[in-house]
């Protein structure tokens, strides 16, 4: 716990407060995303909001960056009340925000794109002056340890790199109240490091910054004071010194909540279900992304793929479900062959399969909950009887589901893209887990949810292997492997690098093969 | 003022907005009618009683909005799974042809057996022709746009080939006149399809058909697996995938459903009206293209495509009649387009809400330079 208590201190009580929300409640069609929240950020602090998805987190910083207006409540900055009617105006008024997903344009270079979004005096010439602005970049990138050169093109740089140029964006724009809307969840360790020591830098100067996460290390690592939002309400601020992990996320979910702790269950594992034999593939540029994958995930057992994303993790979930052909290599499921490159034979064959991209793969975003419910038993009665649907059944079953898997949408009507990404992975779950899968592949299927959704799929993966289900959890955090797998089996660079049985597998171990350090290892 | 997506639709918006743009499109015609010298309310009313009121005008109506039903439900059809068949009008002229080919070679065979040949071959010549963008688009991601609109030209070639520049088996040789004046032979009575008159408005059998098909339509894409997986693959290709789906065959299916559906339309034009394959009126008349706009105004409903049609038919109906020197002759053109124009400007409201707000634009700036 030492790396915990490094965040600065509090801010001193003399410290003005930069901005304050009061009793801000935003009503939706049938949800009250923010119910009489109050809120308040000083200069030089960072401020984390932290909540599940749904909590109401996202809309709070639309209503604080000019994007959605209040119905009830004020937004008070520097002592002054204000009133945004556009994003705009917020700007204005000093507030940024640093979206999940960049607004960059990708041909143009960092420095244009920095000075894109603003609209004062240097933007407002007719003539851009190159020169002044990236003199102006490269000063804010040195001060704020933003390493990025103001002349390279947005699409040479990584995903680190581009987070740098949306924060040097709003400094440019001299704002003074940052939103980061988990910025980490983009990062690789390092780059997350380093952007915690540039919010540090920015509070030194005497900016707020709010930092939305769900994720609890990071929270106290960073954070002076931490308000928690639970169900469109704020539920408690606290200092984060003084805060422990298992706390906040009491606070967070309104209950204890285990964290990380692998769960002894004494099962056996029964005959092989899932096989493969030397499988390779191709990648989406048409390189090989899978070179001879040799696996076998027995009757309820959990067998988990450890590495870095983009090692071949994604391509090899694909080509069991069929998504992606294989070039060469068997997959077998129970003995028996299966077709790669048809996600029918895969269906057919009992593979159930959470995909990656929940929203566009793993449900039809315009359609309803209930059409989801059914994508894939469809072409069976009960849904269907000959080549007609039976809508009536169709509702029955969605609302069935609805209520077992507790998800929360105001009925099975609503189209998909309207649900939360927990509610949206509860949809996909419950489909996947109620075609009484053989095998069940699922792929990051935690990444984006908060506590409580983690583990409620958790939860559901167990209970899958419990029932004699052969689990493949694909997975980037360790944590999660730790938590639930029997095995452990690592990819580097589209092979499979080392296997280790979870009971005896270590952090540093693993971690050394995910790096690519098995030769040395051996 | 903002203008953001609304989270949920009422279902009122769907038909007030539709009926509030048609009357805003009245409103801007009038006003281009004003500044043209014309006077608005006269030139409406005599509009109106040829479209609809005078005798025998609903009659005729019903006759221009036939075919523009049958490219109309054609065009919903595909535009549904997000696939833009421009073809309808390529499609409508290989039906004419194919169904003029079925009624002379069926002649001297019972009527209800000609009219069947006749329906089958025009639904059978639209749907092969559309099966070729269909094709290029399944299993080579070719833009059905571009090729099934291109076709339309080499359809209307063939068409002109087959009357004007051969001795086809569809071409009149039998008279003098016959030569002069190159057309297609009259098809023989049993290829007539029967009308009914109901109070003195005529009914052609073609737009029973297409009432039909609007039913058969709304049915296949709301109540069966086929329907189903147009929707799952018209909203995300990869989540049908994914289902295990087979979208190429559905995008092959769709198409070829398309142009069978404008296919009709041209048997109808041999059967009901023209009685013979008549190539200047069937390429002056754009009826594809017309259905296009029929589809987007009636948002893909295959109901609201008839009445749509029906509405666009009798304004077509009414330019005919009224062409002379005291009618305004673009009138129904400038019609034809406001109302186009205002009704997808009017979508805009269905899916958006724009919200006014007062102009208080004071925005706090507070004294933040200190800290910097």
């Amino acid at each position: 716990m030492s790396g915990e208590v490094q965040a600065s201190p509090p801010p001193s009580p003399v410290a003005r407060t930069a901005v304050a929300l009061r009793g801000i409640t935003k009503r939706f069609p049938a949800v009250v995303a923010n119910d009489g929240i109050d809120f308040e950020a000083a200069e030089g602090e960072v401020h984390a909001l932290l909540g599940e998805n749904g909590a109401g987190k996202t809309t709070l910083s639309n209503i604080l960056t000019g994007l959605y207006r209040p119905d009830e409540g004020e937004i008070v900055l520097f002592g002054k009340r204000a009133e945004f009617h556009s994003p705009r105006d917020a700007l204005d008024a000093g507030i940024a925000m640093v979206h999940q997903h960049f607004r960059l344009v990708s041909p143009f270079t960092v420095a244009e794109n920095v000075v894109l979004g603003d609209h004062r005096d240097i933007g407002r010439t007719f003539v851009l002056r190159p020169r002044a602005i990236e003199r102006r970049v490269a000063e804010l990138s040195s001060r704020y340890g933003l390493s990025v050169h103001p002349r390279a093109r947005i699409w040479q740089l990584s995903v680190g790199e581009q987070q740098r140029v949306e924060i040097l964006k709003a400094l440019y724009q001299d704002a003074r109240i940052l939103i980061l809307d988990e910025p980490t969840a983009v990062l690789t360790p390092q780059e997350a490091d380093s952007l915690f020591e540039t919010i540090r830098a920015m509070a030194a100067d005497g900016r707020t910054v709010i930092f939305i996460s769900h994720k609890l290390h990071e929270v106290k690592a960073v954070a002076d004071r931490v308000t928690v939002l639970r169900r469109g309400k704020s539920v408690a601020t606290v200092p984060a010194a003084e805060a422990t992990r298992r706390s906040l996320a009491a606070l967070m979910v309104g209950r204890e909540v285990e964290l990380g702790r692998r769960q002894e269950h004494g099962r056996e594992a029964g005959e092989p279900v899932l096989e493969l034999e030397g499988l390779c593939a191709g990648g989406d540029r048409g390189t090989p992304a899978l070179r001879d994958v040799s696996l076998t995930v027995r009757a309820g057992e959990i067998v988990a793929i450890a590495g870095v994303a983009g090692n071949g993790q994604r391509e090899l979930a694909e080509a069991i479900a069929g998504m992606r052909p294989a070039t060469s290599g068997v997959v077998r499921v129970e003995e028996r062959r299966l077709r790669t490159g048809d996600p029918r034979y895969a269906i057919r064959a009992g593979i159930a399969y959470v995909p990656e991209d929940r929203l566009g793969t793993g449900v039809a975003p315009g359609l309803s909950v209930a059409s989801n419910v059914v994508l894939k038993s469809y072409r069976k009665p009960p849904v269907s009887q000959g080549p007609l649907l039976r809508l009536g059944r169709i509702r029955e079953i969605a609302r069935r589901v609805m209520e077992r898997y507790d998800v929360r949408a105001s009925g099975p009507h609503v189209p998909a893209w309207q649900l939360s990404g927990g509610n949206v992975q509860k949809v996909v779950l419950a489909r996947e887990f109620s075609g009484k899968p053989r095998v069940l592949v699922a792929a990051s299927p935690t990444r984006g949810l908060d506590v409580a959704g983690i583990e409620t799929v958790h939860e559901y993966l167990r209970e899958a292997a419990a029932s004699g289900v052969g689990v493949l959890l694909i997975s980037e955090d360790l944590d999660e492997i730790l938590a639930l797998a029997d095995r452990i089996a690592v990819m580097y660079e589209g092979e499979i690098v080392g296997e280790r049985d979870a009971g005896t597998a270590t952090v540093e171990e693993l971690g050394l093969l995910m790096a690519g350090g098995a030769e040395e290892q051996a | 003022m903002r203008i953001e997506r609304r989270l949920r639709q009422p279902w009122w918006l769907s038909v007030v907005v539709p009926i509030v743009s048609i009357c805003v499109a009245i409103l801007l015609g009038a006003l281009v009618l004003l500044l043209t010298g014309h006077p608005p309310l006269h030139n409406y009313r005599r509009l109106f009683d040829a479209a609809f009121l005078a005798k025998g005008a609903l009659s005729d109506t019903v006759i221009s909005a036939t075919p523009l039903a049958f490219t109309g439900l054609a065009a919903a059809v595909a535009f549904r799974m997000n696939l833009f068949n421009i073809g309808g009008e390529g499609q409508l002229y290989a039906g004419a042809i194919t169904g003029a080919t079925a009624g002379l070679l069926l002649a001297g065979a019972p009527s209800p057996i000609v009219i069947a040949g006749m329906i089958a071959a025009g639904a059978a010549g639209g749907a092969v022709l559309a099966a070729i963008p269909g094709i290029f688009r399944a299993f080579l991601s070719t833009n059905e746009i571009i090729t099934s609109l291109m076709l339309n030209y080499v359809v209307a070639l063939v068409l002109d080939y087959l009357i004007f520049d051969s001795h086809s088996y569809l071409r009149d040789t039998s008279g003098f006149e016959a030569s002069v004046f190159p057309q297609g032979k009259t098809l023989p009575d049993e290829a007539t399809w029967p009308s009914w008159t109901l109070h003195g408005l005529a009914l052609p059998f073609g737009f029973l058909v297409a009432i039909g098909v609007a039913a058969l339509v709304w049915a296949l894409y709301s109540r069966t697996r086929f329907g189903f997986e147009v929707q799952v693959i018209g909203d995300s290709a990869r989540a049908g995938r994914y289902a295990g789906m087979r979208t190429r065959r559905k995008i092959l299916a769709v198409m070829c459903l398309s142009g069978a559906i404008a296919g009709l339309g041209g048997a109808s034009q041999d059967g009901d009206f023209r009685h013979q394959l008549d190539p200047r009126g069937l390429t002056a008349a754009n009826y594809g293209y017309a259905g296009i706009v029929v589809a987007a105004l009636a948002r893909y409903n295959p109901f609201a495509v008839v009445l749509i049609a029906f509405l666009l038919g009798g304004l077509q109906n009414a330019g005919y009649t009224l062409q002379g020197a005291d009618f305004p002759a673009g009138l129904v053109g400038v019609m034809q387009g406001l109302i186009l124009f205002c009704t997808l400007g009017g979508e805009l409201f269905v899916r958006y809400r724009v919200r006014i707000e007062r102009p208080a634009r004071k925005p706090a700036r507070p004294a933040v330079e200190a800290g910097a």
